[in-house]
């Protein structure tokens, strides 16, 4: 389990939990869960393309990625930004539909980009994730104080001079970077599920936003490793393990947020009914 | 209370889709003082709060702040929104928040001073938000919401402090909390106060001066020079009666008027 072609599924693995979770923090605090899923889905057609020209996939995906990002942030500010969202996603689907049926021939690469091919990354592929990997965390460190005003409180941010649709647009550029470095070898269904699932998780555990952070982080670390585990042992497949796991680890933070709130409610109680007895 | 004006607008007029919101609207407001900006749903306050923070641009006229333009990341000016709704799942403490007030600006993740720490903790005493301030923001009641929002725009320092219908949605308990509450910091800090409401009789014990919006034209002054029958009569275009009963004051409209531009009973007419 920890030789041979493993050794870089643990490597690219946890690079990509660690992305996953920083990013994933801001993605459940902003609540762009679904450019979150668009963008990773729509670069697809990207690659297609890039196939279809004979060319590097990851340059196709990058350009979707990107156009997708800068695409949604633009319009988003003249209309519904979740019809905006959608409309890019069935446009980019379409056109990717459209690239594969002009290629001569079957193309599994391209499928798997939807689902992942982590347990058949190569040593050559690993600089290229960890170098992305890198400047994402590096624009969520220094983005990070803006972003959390502008997430929180869009009005009182602008009110301030920071203008929040210049800072969505900053956002969904450091996703369509999580995305260009991870979809090639994680596949887009993982990378949604890896920014979404640990992060909602994380912030049911703590009312602290570094804290939720960090826990993130842990939470799609420990998901990405059971996951290779288990698919390693089983031969399911990896996409399967974390889905499941990252959706159980959220079930586990709302029960945990549940009783937490309820023992809060008695605490108060309690106290407010001895106020009572000692009066 | 200094000479110089903490605000001055100047001759503002803006137009929304084709309408005129607000037609030539002059007012200062001086280093200190409390301010309250009267006028019913609709008539514009908020544009002409958004068009002194420089998020509306004016179609015509001038605001200076401390007699400058306001530059677009002046610390001069603190700002608490109309409606803020903070998702109760979101990790940030209102402690957490007040303290974002102090660096939200900056790029780059830095530790706070002890000095910074202190002033967050100052600041959550003076607006008697400490027993809430490790709780989650979206948690609080909208009381409790208000006061660290002020704090937040209170930790920069501001010489003027923007709030858009603090009073709003807010039971006559907390509306006299929040009130009192506003009236000490603009003493204990120096700073002044322009307040957005539409109904004015929960502001006259703080007053210093009220601006009064209607129809896109305001008149500003005290309170006694502001609500008299004449200067208001003038402002609406017809006639409106101002009586004081019981320490409040009803602005009403002779019948066959109409009052719906009256802020405190619209309807409420002379028989």
């Amino acid at each position: 389990m920890f030789s041979g072609f493993m050794v870089n599924a643990w490597e690219v693995g946890t690079m990509v939990a660690v992305v996953g979770g920083v990013v994933g923090f801001f993605v459940v605090l902003r609540g762009s869960a679904f450019p979150a899923h668009a963008i990773p889905n729509g670069a697809f057609a990207g690659a297609a393309g890039a196939n279809l020209l004979a060319i590097n996939p990851l340059i196709g995906l990058g350009v979707f990625s990107f156009g997708a990002a800068l695409g949604i942030g633009a319009l988003s500010r003249r209309g519904r930004s979740d019809a905006v969202t959608a409309l890019a996603l069935v446009m980019m689907l379409a056109l990717g539909a459209a690239f594969l049926s002009l290629s001569t021939q079957y193309e599994p690469q391209i499928f798997s980009l939807l689902f992942g091919e982590i347990l058949g990354v190569s040593s050559s592929e690993i600089l290229p994730v960890v170098a992305l990997g890198a400047v994402c965390i590096v624009a969520v460190a220094v983005l990070y104080r803006p972003l959390m005003l502008t997430s929180i409180a869009p009005d009182i941010a602008a009110a301030r001079g920071l203008r929040p649709q210049r800072f969505e647009i900053a956002f969904l550029i450091v996703i369509a970077c999580a995305t260009t470095m991870t979809v090639p070898v994680v596949g887009a269904l993982l990378i949604f599920t890896l920014m979404l699932g640990p992060s909602a998780a994380a912030q049911c555990f703590t009312n602290r936003a570094g804290r939720a952070m960090a826990g993130s982080v842990a939470i799609a670390l420990v998901t990405i490793w059971l996951a290779l585990a288990c698919a390693y042992e089983s031969n399911w497949p990896v996409g399967f393990y974390v889905s499941v796991l990252s959706a159980a680890s959220y079930g586990i933070g709302r029960g945990y947020a549940a009783w937490h709130t309820r023992r809060q409610v008695r605490a108060t109680r309690e106290s407010l009914r001895r106020v009572a007895l000692t009066n | 209370m200094t000479d110089v004006p903490v605000l001055q607008v100047d001759e503002i007029s803006v137009s929304l889709s084709g309408r005129q919101v607000l037609d030539h609207v002059s007012f200062d407001v001086r280093g200190g003082e409390f301010t309250g900006l009267i006028g019913s749903n609709g008539v514009g306050k908020t544009t002409l709060l958004r068009t002194i923070l420089g998020l509306q641009r004016p179609d015509s006229g001038r605001v200076l702040v401390s007699g400058m333009p306001l530059s677009p990341r002046s610390r001069s000016l603190g700002y608490v929104p109309q409606k803020i709704v903070v998702d109760p799942d979101v990790p940030m403490r209102a402690r957490d928040f007040v303290a974002l007030g102090l660096d939200a600006h900056r790029y780059g993740l830095t530790r706070r001073s002890p000095q910074q720490r202190e002033l967050v903790e100052r600041i959550l005493h003076d607006v008697d938000a400490e027993r809430f301030a490790d709780n989650r923001l979206g948690s609080l009641s909208g009381g409790e919401q208000q006061r660290v929002f002020i704090a937040h725009a209170l930790i920069s320092q501001p010489k003027l402090l923007l709030l858009d219908e603090p009073l709003a949605n807010l039971d006559p308990r907390s509306v006299q909390d929040i009130v009192a509450l506003l009236h000490r910091v603009a003493r204990g800090y120096g700073v002044a106060i322009l307040l957005s409401a539409h109904e004015m009789n929960a502001l006259l014990p703080v007053m210093d001066r009220i601006v009064y919006l209607t129809g896109g034209r305001a008149a500003s002054g005290t309170t006694d020079e502001v609500i008299r029958s004449d200067v208001l009569s003038q402002l609406y275009g017809h006639h409106v009666d101002v009586l004081q009963l019981h320490g409040r004051v009803l602005v009403v409209a002779e019948p066959g008027q109409d009052n719906q531009d009256i802020p405190q009973h619209p309807t409420l007419t002379l028989g």
